[in-house]
């Protein structure tokens, strides 16, 4: 997993070069536990790069090395080629935004953002401080203590707490967690906003799937200590690498299934007796005959048709096969019973009970006035092959999954 | 808390100081946050009147005794005792250095309780810290024993005290007593300084050396500053009981006199009114100092308030 971690990028020389920050096989063990597993990542100058995972995961102890706040047990941190990894945290050209802020309390907003810039000997801060203050929209709020803020202006202030530095990486430590969910996403398009505007590489650690997704460019889904798979946003949640990442990111429907045929650009799989089609493409390489597989498909892939309409029956069980109705043919198709729906807005939730799994998840979007499928109807489900992926039922490799 | 059933409607006649009615939120999403802070003015407006009653009864029960040397203060008594009220007179606040040795007393007084403050400040400052952060052997011996001096009965310490610098061969005087009250000033400092580090946020540290502050810089620009109040709280508590023993100072001192010593020499002679005046004047001393604090407090708090405008409300962020 050396390789450069975005596929679109623009032309790198080589890994490592330029103001790369690379975590060269880092890991950290505490006594017998393994926090972070040896580690290796790339992250490109400029870019924004999210460490996803639930908490306990290890995402925060690997940004913790990353800042020098926590010694790797091995392993080494580099940032533009130079090893960094005994480089006491001050001496790093990186900075931190904390998770609880941890704004200076005896001193006020204006000072705690000029703090880096005194440690360095830099006398004329106050250009420099109200106009960091403005790209945070904080420039009246200058001698307010903290505690006189509120909980989304701390966190604009310790933004520029650590901005000001023009740091080669900013590190965010759960930076939105604090906040309602109002804020939370109005915060979230400000980090953006910085971000572009400042061009610093931010690595950003959080648990909220939506707030990795919808801010970075490259995103690490992490998991006991290691990276499970990583990528842009859209690829990794088009086609999720473990069964892990598919239900850590969005949700996914999956089902256990049989390999039947392989070769060519398609393989099939039979599930509880239902044929299914799925691109060789977007399953692990090395498929069998007779191997197992889970396939899944997003919820919000998938179409929903009463069993009347599509002119099959109530039958379904093959259903693949035959054409008829308003379900188009080769589409992949499964019956079912709806037993929940829950409006909204947006969307209607239903949860689907078919005889291959019960609890299948689907989303539609309310675009017709009128109302869908009641609990209880029978429904057909068919969604378009392109759309499934295949699994394999096991966690990936302990390096991590690549792309 | 808001739940409390009011007649008015709104607490628009008890307006905090500083906010004008215009200001009043009327539907703006900022009127949330005059329910909350409603009830907090309306209390401080009409309190129950036996809360006031009891409050002011304490109070007189506290000050009473004070108001009772101050005024003895202004006596002109005939004999040598000052305890019945004969005519007025300021002589005593004039002159309070004319009576042979209490002004002696009270210089040794000073000098002791000076002293010992820097002493047990430096010393429990740094042991609170050990304390606080670090893990060693015998850290849990080592924090019953500071806590000894506080629970031991003083007469005890003092006895044992005199016994330690007799068997020492020390000769007893400013020295002994300087020890002496180090020590047992030691623990209130510990105390108070490890309460303030140990409801410190680590982060702070961590934050300061991310900003490019090593080790020194961080603790003199993060952590002494936080740590400033319990480190002045423990030093005036210091100052306070240092100048104040009896029975240790009794016991180490030897020939030296310290102003208690002077006072409870002279109650067998005659108290002169001198010690009144200086008792009242400590008194006005200590009352000043803590109205200087508050209005210096308060300033700073109208100051910021000021220059931040109105208080906004959670969601208010500009944007």
């Amino acid at each position: 997993m050396t390789e450069p971690i975005s596929p679109q990028a623009v032309p790198v020389p080589e890994p490592g070069a330029a103001g790369d920050l690379r975590l060269a096989g880092i890991s950290k063990t505490y006594g017998t536990v393994r926090a972070v597993r040896p580690l290796d990542l790339t992250v490109e100058q400029g870019s924004f790069f999210a460490l996803l995972g639930a908490s306990g995961c290890g995402k925060t102890t690997t940004l913790r090395m990353i800042a020098g706040l926590e010694e790797p047990t091995t392993g080494a941190v580099l940032l533009g080629g130079h090893d960094v990894t005994d480089l006491p945290a001050h001496k790093r050209p990186v900075n931190t935004v904390f998770q609880s802020y941890a704004l200076f309390p005896h001193l006020d907003v204006h000072e705690n953002v000029a703090f880096g810039l005194r440690r360095r000997g830099i006398r004329s801060v106050r250009a420099k401080v109200g106009e960091m203050l403005d790209l945070v929209q904080l420039g009246d709020h200058a001698r307010r203590r903290p505690h006189q803020l509120s909980g989304g202006q701390q966190q604009r202030v310790a933004l520029a707490r650590a901005l000001i530095n023009r740091p080669r990486v900013l590190l965010l430590d759960e930076p939105l967690a604090a906040l309602d969910l109002a804020l939370r996403r109005r915060m979230r398009l400000e980090l953006k906003r910085v971000q572009t505007e400042v061009g610093i590489t931010f690595v950003h650690v959080t648990h909220d799937q939506e707030e990795a997704m919808a801010l970075a460019d490259t995103v690490a889904v992490m998991n006991a200590g290691r990276v499970e798979q990583l990528g842009p946003p859209a690829e990794l949640y088009d086609r999720p690498g473990t069964p892990f990442v598919a239900g850590f990111l969005g949700t996914s429907n999956l089902v256990e299934a049989t390999v039947t045929t392989t070769g060519g650009d398609e393989i099939t799989v039979t599930a509880g007796g239902v044929a299914l089609r799925v691109p060789a493409g977007r399953c692990p390489r090395d498929i069998a005959r007779g191997d197992t597989l889970l396939i899944g498909v997003r919820p919000e892939k998938i179409s929903l048709t009463h069993a009347d309409d599509t002119g099959t029956g109530s039958g379904g069980v093959g259903g693949a096969a035959d054409g008829g109705g308003s379900v188009a043919d080769g589409r992949n198709r499964l019956t079912g019973r709806i037993v929940d729906a829950a409006f909204l807005g947006v969307s209607t939730q239903y949860v689907i009970d078919s005889p291959v799994r019960a609890g299948l998840e689907v989303y539609v979007q309310n675009v017709d006035h009128g109302r869908g499928p009641w609990p209880g109807a029978e429904v057909v489900l068919h969604w378009d092959p392109a759309h499934t992926f295949g699994l394999r039922d096991e966690p990936a490799a302990a390096t991590g999954g690549g792309i | 808390m808001s739940g409390t059933p009011a007649p008015t409607p709104a607490p628009t006649s008890a307006l905090a100081p500083g906010q004008t009615p215009a200001r009043r939120p009327t539907a703006t999403p900022a009127a949330t946050t005059a329910p909350r802070g409603a009830p907090r003015r309306r209390r401080r407006r009409a309190g129950p009147p036996l809360v006031t009653l009891a409050g002011l009864l304490t109070l007189c029960y506290l000050v009473l005794p004070n108001l009772v040397v101050l005024l003895f203060s202004f006596n002109k008594p005939d004999g040598r005792f000052n305890y019945t009220w004969r005519r007025f007179s300021a002589d005593a606040w004039t002159d309070p250095c004319s009576v042979a040795g209490l002004c002696d007393s009270l210089a040794l007084s000073l000098r002791i309780a000076a002293w010992a403050t820097l002493g047990a400040t430096v010393l429990g400052t740094a042991a609170a810290f050990a304390l606080a952060r670090h893990r060693f052997r015998g850290r849990p011996g080592v924090n019953a024993l500071v806590f000894l001096p506080m629970a031991m009965p003083e007469v005890v310490m003092a006895a044992s005290l005199l016994t330690l610098f007799l068997n020492l061969g020390v000769r007893l005087g400013f020295w002994t007593v300087l020890l002496a009250h180090i020590t047992f000033c030691l623990s209130f400092v510990v105390t108070a300084v490890k309460a303030r580090i140990l409801s410190m946020d680590p982060r702070l540290e961590e934050a300061a050396r991310d900003l490019y502050a090593g080790p020194v810089r961080t603790f003199l620009r993060v952590t002494l500053p936080i740590a400033a109040p319990g480190i002045a709280a423990g030093a005036l508590l210091a100052f306070a009981l240092s100048f104040d023993d009896f029975v240790i100072t009794n016991f180490t001192a030897g020939s030296a006199v310290t102003f208690p010593m002077y006072v409870w020499g002279s109650v067998q002679r005659g108290t002169p009114v001198q010690v009144n005046v200086i008792g009242s004047a400590m008194f006005a001393v200590a009352v000043a100092a803590v109205a200087a604090g508050q209005l210096v407090g308060r300033h700073r708090r109208a100051r910021a308030d000021r220059r931040a405008g109105t208080p906004k409300s959670w969601h208010e962020v500009a944007s």
